[in-house]
């Protein structure tokens, strides 16, 4: 289920009362609907499913994620069990942990 | 592409893989509900590099797989009528009904078209006034809203030839469902990222309480995947059995609050028949009666002789990791790739599918048409 | 013409054209369902020996000259793409064809099936393209036909070509010559032709800038064969892809062809493409380039004139013909696992999941 993949949007405008992007995918652009989303702005990314944008995607939270595995191995060799640290760094916000 | 090429990387894939290796000590059996992330597990062989004693359970989570039997045969007869333009995303044409699929139907002159987006449905509608436009809606919570806007579009701008034939199922209480089965094996479940970017996480905190079991919501690159084992096998190891987000790039704790409204007003729950399952609880949406007449079911009084699924298909058990693929009697005879039986031989990443394929493998045969075992 | 009754008791068992008693699209998607229709109707129909396989041209010998024969049909929607138009589909699609077994492409017939109403200024740029690419191919259209049917009753512009070139001396390429040591070699970036249709093609919106990859292949193959006349097997990908090429050439050779996908050249645009629709570029069609199966020894040399032929410049080994898993196709993954690339039923489609 769910093929969804992250694409800049380059522009917006009004169409038929709904606010649609131009996304970038890679040089592939595309029309996507901004209906679900209408608070993105240009230069931002948006993941898109079947022409529709259905969340911002978060690219301070991409980044930290890479530097979570790019730390992975090194952490557990100097410090033994730091996963719970960088995890927590990863995701954000701590207090999304639920439980 | 951006932000997707990144999690591809094979040397940080290694990375995680290794930490894996590091921090499994005895068997753990992980479900990814979604069929995308079977998908890509099968894609790029993750299932292959993943230590021995990691078994993943390809779970339910394929909408066009579990789409019930009953509702391809409705729209089999919906896309027969004369008039009528059927609309579907592409993966839906090849779904076997009871005696034929969607491509066998055009073949006989009906008008199915595959479309990208339900949007799209809507355009043909408006452009071709005197044609009845169906919309075959199906898919999990990451597709309804994209349905929702199409249904409520059509409303408000007065499309009155188009109507949806809606399916949609949902992920919570599939687990629920897996997790109440007495001889369930699943000890970790991956949730579905993009299910979660819509609907957010706050359904799944009482689901790992009250069935102890770690629930990590992944992403779907590589190494999404591999980051979403690596935490359920971490709190697997340590006893624990907490919702994680691994996917906070794309998943907010309280989804997408504009769409879960949409939803609210153009859905109402509803049980679900799930293909090779059988009926789960409140495990649906269909069209809310505000939006009856835009709802393909209740315009085309469709009454077809009511369909069973064949009963030598034991999908249901395989799909909970009870049974191997290969243990099912019709396996690899009446039932494969070219004609099956059950939802987990319908597309490539389902469980039987990708068994059939990895048997061949290991016992090569030139034709496809030599039993299996 | 007369009424043709299949005669099913001769179609060989278990899986005869599946279940469709109909014609379904997939029967003319290069996968699984066209290989059955072949295999299973039109072989029995002709009496099976006189066809020489199901290569995509034969080897016919002649007053003493070993010809290779072919024919086309192209049904493509819509007539001018990104690229190209179905004039330059309709040339290239069968020089390429007869280029794939060796032979130097010399004759052309054309005939056109036109709908009733199609304008003709449409008709008459689909015949300057096709001059064009037959004299780029270097090639004559000495035959042609013309017929018109009802409005409705086709997409405009059908052409059908068929070709004949001859085969030079000690040249012996098909499929079933592929060996366990042969290196495979793709000629360039693949999957441009399929995205560049799609991209255009009603229903599907994508503002991409691909074009199709159609060109003519002879001249590529004619520097190959000036290296060595010990090319195992040449195959162009085009309906199906490269899988579907390698599947086709696994199972006629009784060998196995293990992948290296992280070497198979794929354009950003086309993997973008193919991301955002759920499709494999592994399956999308190609219309100018070829993959070949040449024996190690002289894989090096059969790359260096390839590399510095207009049409080869971006050639890579994608991988080897082996001994193991006969009949299949297996990739090496880039993170370093496998999987299997089965041969499609019929055309690849759009999925959301």
């Amino acid at each position: 289920m769910c093929l969804a993949v992250p694409g800049r949007v380059v522009g917006i405008e009004e169409r038929d009362g709904t606010p649609m992007a131009r996304v970038d995918f890679g040089g592939v652009v595309k029309d996507v609907c901004l209906a679900y989303l209408p608070e993105i702005g240009v230069g931002e990314y948006a993941i898109v499913h079947v022409g529709f944008a259905i969340q911002r995607l978060d690219e301070e939270s991409a980044l930290a994620t890479l530097r979570l595995f790019e730390r992975i191995g090194a952490l557990d060799e100097e410090f033994g069990d730091s996963w719970v640290r960088a995890a927590a760094e990863a995701d954000g916000a701590p207090g999304e942990e639920n439980r | 592409m951006k932000y997707l090429d990144e999690f591809q990387d094979p040397a940080l894939a290694r990375r995680l893989l290794d930490d894996i290796t590091r921090t499994v000590t005895r068997p753990w059996a992980l479900m990814e509900v979604c069929g995308g992330q079977t998908h890509s597990i099968i894609r790029h062989g993750i299932d292959q590099l993943l230590p021995g004693h990691i078994e993943l359970i390809h779970g339910p989570g394929c909408p066009v797989c579990v789409t019930p039997l009953e509702v391809i045969d409705k729209a089999l007869e919906i896309a027969s009528r004369p008039g009528v333009v059927f609309c579907s995303f592409g993966d839906m044409l090849r779904v076997p009904g009871s005696d034929r699929d969607l491509f066998r139907v055009k073949g006989d002159g009906a008008d199915v078209r595959v479309v990208y987006s339900p949007m799209d449905a809507l355009r043909i509608a408006q452009q071709a006034p005197e044609r009845e436009v169906v919309f075959f809606g199906v898919g999990f919570e990451t597709t309804a809203p994209a349905i929702a806007m199409a249904a409520r579009q059509a409303k408000r701008l007065g499309v009155r030839n188009f109507s949806l034939l809606v399916s949609h199922v949902r992920v919570p209480p599939a687990i629920e469902a897996i997790m109440r089965s007495p001889d369930c094996r699943v000890q970790a479940f991956l949730a579905a990222g993009h299910v979660c970017s819509v609907m957010g996480t706050l359904e799944y905190p009482a689901l790992a309480d009250t069935h102890k079991v770690p629930i990590v919501v992944t992403g779907f690159e590589p190494l999404d995947i591999l980051e979403g084992i690596r935490r359920a096998v971490r709190q697997l190891e340590r006893g624990e059995h907490r919702v994680e987000n691994a996917y906070p790039r794309a998943v907010r704790p309280q989804g997408n609050p504009v769409a879960l409204g949409v939803l609210g007003e153009v859905f109402t729950t509803t049980d679900r028949a799930w293909r090779g399952i059988g009926t789960i609880a409140d495990s649906g949406w269909r069209l809310a009666d505000a939006y009856r007449d835009h709802d393909a079911e209740h315009r085309f009084e469709v009454t077809g002789p009511a369909t069973e699924e064949p009963t030598v298909c034991r999908a249901g058990e395989v799909l909970q990791g009870l049974i191997k693929p290969h243990e099912c009697a019709a396996f690899g005879t009446a039932c494969t790739p070219r004609t099956p039986l059950g939802a987990t031989m319908v597309s490539s990443e389902g469980a039987c599918a990708a068994y059939y394929l990895y048997r061949r493998l290991a016992t090569p045969r030139t034709e496809e048409t030599a039993s299996i075992d | 013409m007369t009424d043709i009754t299949a005669d099913t008791t001769g179609w060989s068992c278990p899986v005869p054209l599946r279940d469709h008693p109909v014609v379904v699209m997939g029967h003319g998607g290069g996968g699984a369902l066209s290989a059955e229709l072949t295999r299973h109707l039109f072989l029995p129909a002709y009496g099976g020996e006189t066809l020489g396989g199901l290569t995509d041209s034969a080897a016919v010998t002649l007053g003493g000259a070993r010809l290779a024969f072919s024919t086309d049909s192209h049904v493509v929607r819509p007539l001018f793409f990104p690229g190209g138009s179905i004039g330059d589909l309709a040339v290239n699609g069968t020089v390429n064809d007869l280029a794939m077994s060796g032979a130097v492409p010399a004759h052309l017939s054309c005939a056109f099936i036109l709908e009733e109403g199609t304008e003709l200024s449409t008709v008459g740029r689909v015949a300057q393209a096709l001059g064009a690419a037959a004299r780029a191919a270097d090639v004559t259209v000495v035959t042609g036909d013309t017929k018109v049917v009802d409005s409705g009753h086709g997409d405009g512009v059908y052409v059908n070509t068929a070709g004949i070139g001859l085969i030079p001396e000690g040249v012996d390429i098909r499929p079933q010559r592929a060996r366990p040591g042969d290196v495979v070699i793709v000629s360039g970036p693949i999957g441009q032709h399929g995205i560049a249709i799609l991209s255009v093609r009603e229903g599907l919106t994508f503002g991409t800038e691909v074009v199709s990859d159609t060109a003519p292949l002879a001249g590529l193959v004619r520097a190959m064969l000036a290296v060595t006349p010990d090319l195992h097997v040449l195959r162009d990908p085009t309906r199906g892809g490269l899988a579907t090429a390698l599947h086709e050439i696994a199972t006629a050779s009784g060998t196995g062809v293990a992948l290296d996908e992280a070497a198979v050249p794929v354009p950003e645009a086309v993997a973008t493409a193919c991301a955002l629709l759920g499709l494999d570029p592994m399956y999308v069609a190609n219309e100018g380039r070829l993959v070949a199966f040449v024996p190690g020894e002289h894989a090096e040399a059969v790359l260096d004139a390839m590399r510095g032929h207009p049409l080869g410049r971006e050639t890579a080994v994608i991988g080897a013909c082996v001994a193991e898993h006969p009949g299949m196709v297996v990739a090496r993954t880039g993170l370093g696992g496998t999987r299997i690339v089965d041969l499609p039923l019929g055309e690849q489609l759009p999925r959301i999941c």
